[in-house]
């Protein structure tokens, strides 16, 4: 269980005082792929990506490191995090990534 | 613990060596007067070794309870003072450290704030910071003004209560007068830790055990941890009056959070915050000697507004008057708001609101007499006409 999911279930009464969070490094719990309106989708028939010369502006550019290279050149997007701004999509030079509305 | 010498002193003066006594950890000041002189002062103490302090001169107040913060987070004991610009350019960072429940200490030496310009007193700037979540207290004088520094402490400190707070002493009128202030003096065997132990912090910065502290909070949590924040500033109320009675045993000082004079038969009374009640009291002993029966309750703690207090305090009186020294443009004095609101659905008296001493207009007994007089015609009516009326202007 995340640290959010804990704090969840407690009244105001029981949350530490002055909104703290009682542990370190707890970032990672923290879903900010819930604020997402629109989801990047990437298209599969581009195989650019996968090759040697891949670009990678999308993962230069993502402004929440939701982009991951698994590979050299091979990409996914991490739904967890990606917030749906669409500078991927916008920026892809093949036009590689498409958003569509949650 | 020594109860020391009688020395003549300022408020100012009073106020840092209260400050000194107490052996604060961390101090992050700018100047502005009417308060410059307390800080003027720690640096002395801290250039000369009499006080072992972390000193931090800031570019300005902003910087000031920045530092004051991260400090607080820390779990050192911090002090800092300013006044009505000042609090203004500092007030971002005033409402986080109270958010965040960091205790920290603030010395206000009351100026009104700008514009017009002005130097002298008004509680403006307090008021500016009245929804802060900041605990405050006013002096009545300067004596006050130096118990309130070191019993400021005890309270923000005290674990229950864990919160920040302003210490008001009125500008000029209190922080630039002398006035014979009754000094502690610790000897080697009796230190003021009996009263003010070294602080125990709720949670610290700890890179061995480490928090985060200063964090976002969306909808699903922020309205919790405001709920919260409430609690423990209503709940302060009555550590402060433990701390009260606690100082009062020990150097015979009791400093109520309201206190009536001559209340048991007033017919009409004010209620008076900060040094006006000194002027407010020489008016009732005179209107006494002929033979009026008014009364003055004084509120010495502002926030918490201590609600049952004033209650008991005013419940016989035919009409009361609130004074303010600080007006909410559009609406009242914040002081009279809270009061016609604590007596809201009882019987009790009639109550109104007076704007005095704005910028440092003059507040004198002839002040006093004028609401007295303006009260009884209210009485004698039955019905508060003009519910808040500006006293001492010309033209009215």
């Amino acid at each position: 269980m995340t640290i959010q999911d804990e704090y969840r279930k407690k009244g105001w009464k029981d949350l530490p005082p002055g909104g703290i969070v009682d542990r370190p490094a707890t970032a990672r719990d923290y879903k900010t792929g819930t604020w997402r309106a629109f989801r990047p989708i990437r298209n599969k028939d581009k195989k650019i990506c996968q090759n040697p010369e891949a670009c990678l502006v999308c993962w230069i550019l993502c402004p929440d490191a939701a982009i991951i290279r698994v590979e050299p050149n091979e990409l996914e997007i991490d739904l967890d995090y990606c917030k749906g701004c669409g500078v991927c999509a916008l920026e892809c030079p093949l036009k590689a990534i498409e958003m569509e509305q949650e | 613990m020594a109860k020391a010498k009688v020395l003549g002193m300022m408020g100012d003066f009073a106020v840092a060596e209260a400050a000194k006594l107490c052996n604060p950890d961390v101090i992050a000041a700018y100047p502005i007067t009417p308060q410059t002189i307390i800080v003027e002062r720690l640096a002395e103490f801290v250039a000369d070794g009499e006080l072992d302090c972390d000193y931090i001169c800031v570019e300005s107040e902003h910087s000031a309870m920045s530092a004051c913060f991260g400090a607080s987070a820390a779990g050192a004991r911090v002090y800092t003072a300013t006044a009505s610009q000042g609090l203004a350019l500092m007030i971002e960072i005033v409402y986080i450290t109270a958010s965040a429940r960091f205790p920290v200490v603030m010395t206000i030496a009351n100026r009104a704030l700008s514009g017009p310009i002005n130097i002298h007193c008004d509680h403006s700037d307090a008021m500016l910071a009245r929804d802060s979540g900041w605990i405050q207290l006013f002096a009545e004088d300067c004596q006050e003004a130096y118990d309130s520094t070191i019993q400021a402490f005890r309270i923000a400190e005290d674990k229950q209560v864990s919160l920040p707070v302003i210490n008001c002493l009125d500008g000029f009128v209190l922080s630039h007068s002398i006035e014979p202030v009754e000094i502690l003096e610790p000897t080697e065997e009796e230190t003021l830790d009996g009263f003010l132990p070294i602080r125990d912090p709720l949670y610290k910065l700890d890179v061995d055990a480490p928090i985060a502290q200063g964090l976002l909070a969306l909808p699903e949590f922020y309205m919790e941890i405001k709920r919260g924040q409430q609690e423990a500033h209503l709940r302060s109320l009555d550590v402060i009056k433990e701390v009260i009675q606690d100082f009062g045993d020990r150097w015979g000082r009791y400093w109520p959070v309201v206190e009536p004079y001559q209340m048991d038969d007033a017919e009409v009374a004010v209620v008076t915050i900060g040094s006006s009640t000194g002027t407010g009291r020489a008016a009732v002993d005179e209107l006494r000697a002929e033979g009026k029966k008014v009364g003055l309750v004084k509120l010495r703690c502002f926030r918490p507004f201590p609600v049952k207090d004033i209650q008991a305090a005013l419940k016989n009186a035919g009409a009361v008057g609130v004074c303010d020294r600080a007006v909410s443009f559009g609406s009242t004095g914040p002081a009279y708001a809270d009061t016609a609101g604590a007596m809201v659905g009882r019987s009790g008296p009639l109550i109104k609101n007076f704007i005095i001493g704005l910028g440092g207009k003059d507040i004198t007994i002839d002040t006093f007499r004028a609401m007295y007089d303006n009260l009884y015609a209210d009485l004698a009516k039955g019905e508060v006409e003009e519910p808040v009326e500006w006293i001492g202007i010309r033209g009215e």
